[in-house]
């Protein structure tokens, strides 16, 4: 058994094991953030920190744990180039004030939304429920991961990804200038 | 199951998430209400629309490689603070010294040869995997899925092999860590008993004569071949693990260390 690994092969190693998450830990910062630049600051110092701490890394999920390091990069990013406005603390409990419901399927017609629409409508969600959204749909996180990543319980990721899908199809069917039509009663 | 209730559930049973007795409840729900099931369609709907390849955001093509150099000016110039600051330095070697001198002692009291300690770190990731309920991050009964999960996770590939036929089931696999490096630890199932299988690339030519071992109650057997090490250790009954690893040698040439 070798000893402690030499500087060289850590450096190795920690490539072999966070580079393949790139391309979502790019997604995840530039979804969090809104911009080019910016999300590759904010990967690129994330990448650092998780090279720092890899020495307390043993084996795992290695990519919930470096998205976890993201996340938390973009937050900080946030908090001082937002300000704390940008993160606003969300009561999960409160959060139907709007009275948003489920578009009509037909109304949105979902298939053929254009990309663009899509982006538009997913970019002005609040961030808590924006890096739920990215993070399962578009990494296909497991509950189980998000909440490692998130930093909150199961039942919390459930909900806020419930209802992130629900304001996603109200701002689409908004966007869509269809948004009379959303209609579609919760308790019938 | 109420319209009420479906609302509420209807993501976990999308993204799977949801024990199969409320997948079912909620599946003859939909079929007999149209109103949940245009919901329900809303919804998987969307789903699709994230999943399109055209939302993500891809990064430049040139990152990747910025990336590793900055990376590698890291890692070079991580250590050079620590020379400079030559006391600390100092005071670390003296501590690290009298750390070594004090284990070695240690050790000579209680003669723990290495072998001794990788055994013991091997119980310890057994019975740890078992207390998190930790067993497997790759749940999976084939080997053509648990083997390609470990590319990029390991600097190595381990062998699976299934010996299902055999009545051990193979159930998955997880990273690990012992002896100071990643390994592969392999999963099977003989009746309840867990069996965790621990792969790693032997750093030496194995020259111990290792018998079965016998830790904490748990049974340890260690073999070597193909330029890998394995350590199996279960709760199982010594003759059936022996049966294991033999089972295992079958399909791989090797010999166990006695």
């Amino acid at each position: 058994m070798g000893g402690e690994l030499s500087e060289q092969t850590r450096a190795g190693r920690f490539e072999e094991i966070a580079l393949p998450h790139l391309a979502a830990a790019y997604n995840l910062a530039r979804w969090l953030v809104h911009n080019d630049q910016d999300a590759e600051d904010v990967v690129q110092e994330s990448f650092m920190r998780a090279f720092k701490s890899f020495k307390g890394y043993y084996g795992g999920n290695s990519r919930a744990w470096l998205l976890t390091i993201v996340r938390n990069t973009c937050y900080t990013w946030l908090q001082k180039n937002r300000g704390v406005h940008a993160i606003q603390s969300i009561d999960d409990n409160n959060l139907d004030e709007l009275g948003l419901d489920f578009a009509d399927p037909e109304v949105l017609l979902l298939q053929s939304v254009d990309a663009q629409i899509v982006r538009g409508a997913l970019s002005e969600l609040p961030v808590e429920f924006r890096e739920v959204v990215v993070l399962r749909e578009m990494e296909g996180f497991s509950y189980k991961e998000i909440a490692d990543v998130i930093d909150l319980p199961l039942g919390t990721v459930m909900s806020r990804l419930a209802r992130g899908r629900k304001r996603l199809h109200a701002l689409l069917a908004q966007r869509m200038g269809k948004g009379a039509s959303v209609e579609l009663s919760a308790n019938t | 199951m109420s319209c009420q209730q479906t609302h509420e559930l209807i993501h976990g049973y999308l993204d799977g998430e949801l024990a199969l007795v409320k997948s079912i409840e909620i599946e003859q729900h939909l079929a007999g209400c149209p109103s949940c099931s245009q919901m329900h369609k809303s919804v998987r709907g969307l789903s699709a629309v994230m999943r399109s390849d055209a939302l993500r955001f891809q990064p430049p093509a040139d990152f990747e490689k910025r990336l590793r150099s900055t990376l590698r000016g890291e890692s070079k110039h991580e250590r050079k603070p620590a020379l400079l600051q030559w006391p600390w330095l100092l005071a670390a070697t003296l501590c690290g010294a009298i750390l070594i001198v004090g284990l070695s002692l240690a050790g000579m009291f209680t003669r723990q040869s290495p072998d001794d300690l990788l055994a013991q770190e091997v119980v310890s990731s057994h019975v740890r995997s078992l207390m998190a309920d930790h067993l497997t991050d790759v749940p999976s009964s084939d080997q053509h899925t648990v083997k390609p999960w470990f590319d990029g996770k390991l600097d190595f590939s381990p062998p699976v092999k299934d010996l299902t036929q055999q009545g051990f089931t193979l159930t998955g696999g997880r990273l690990d860590y012992i002896g100071n490096r990643p390994v592969a630890a392999l999963v099977y199932l003989r009746r309840q008993h867990p069996i965790n299988l621990f792969v790693w690339p032997s750093t030496a030519a194995p020259v111990m004569n290792e018998k079965a071992l016998e830790r904490q109650g748990y049974n340890l057997i260690r073999w070597a071949h193909g330029g890998m090490t394995y350590w199996a250790v279960s709760d199982l009954n010594l003759a059936e693990l022996q049966q294991f690893a033999q089972l295992l040698q079958q399909q791989n040439p090797a010999q166990v260390l006695r």
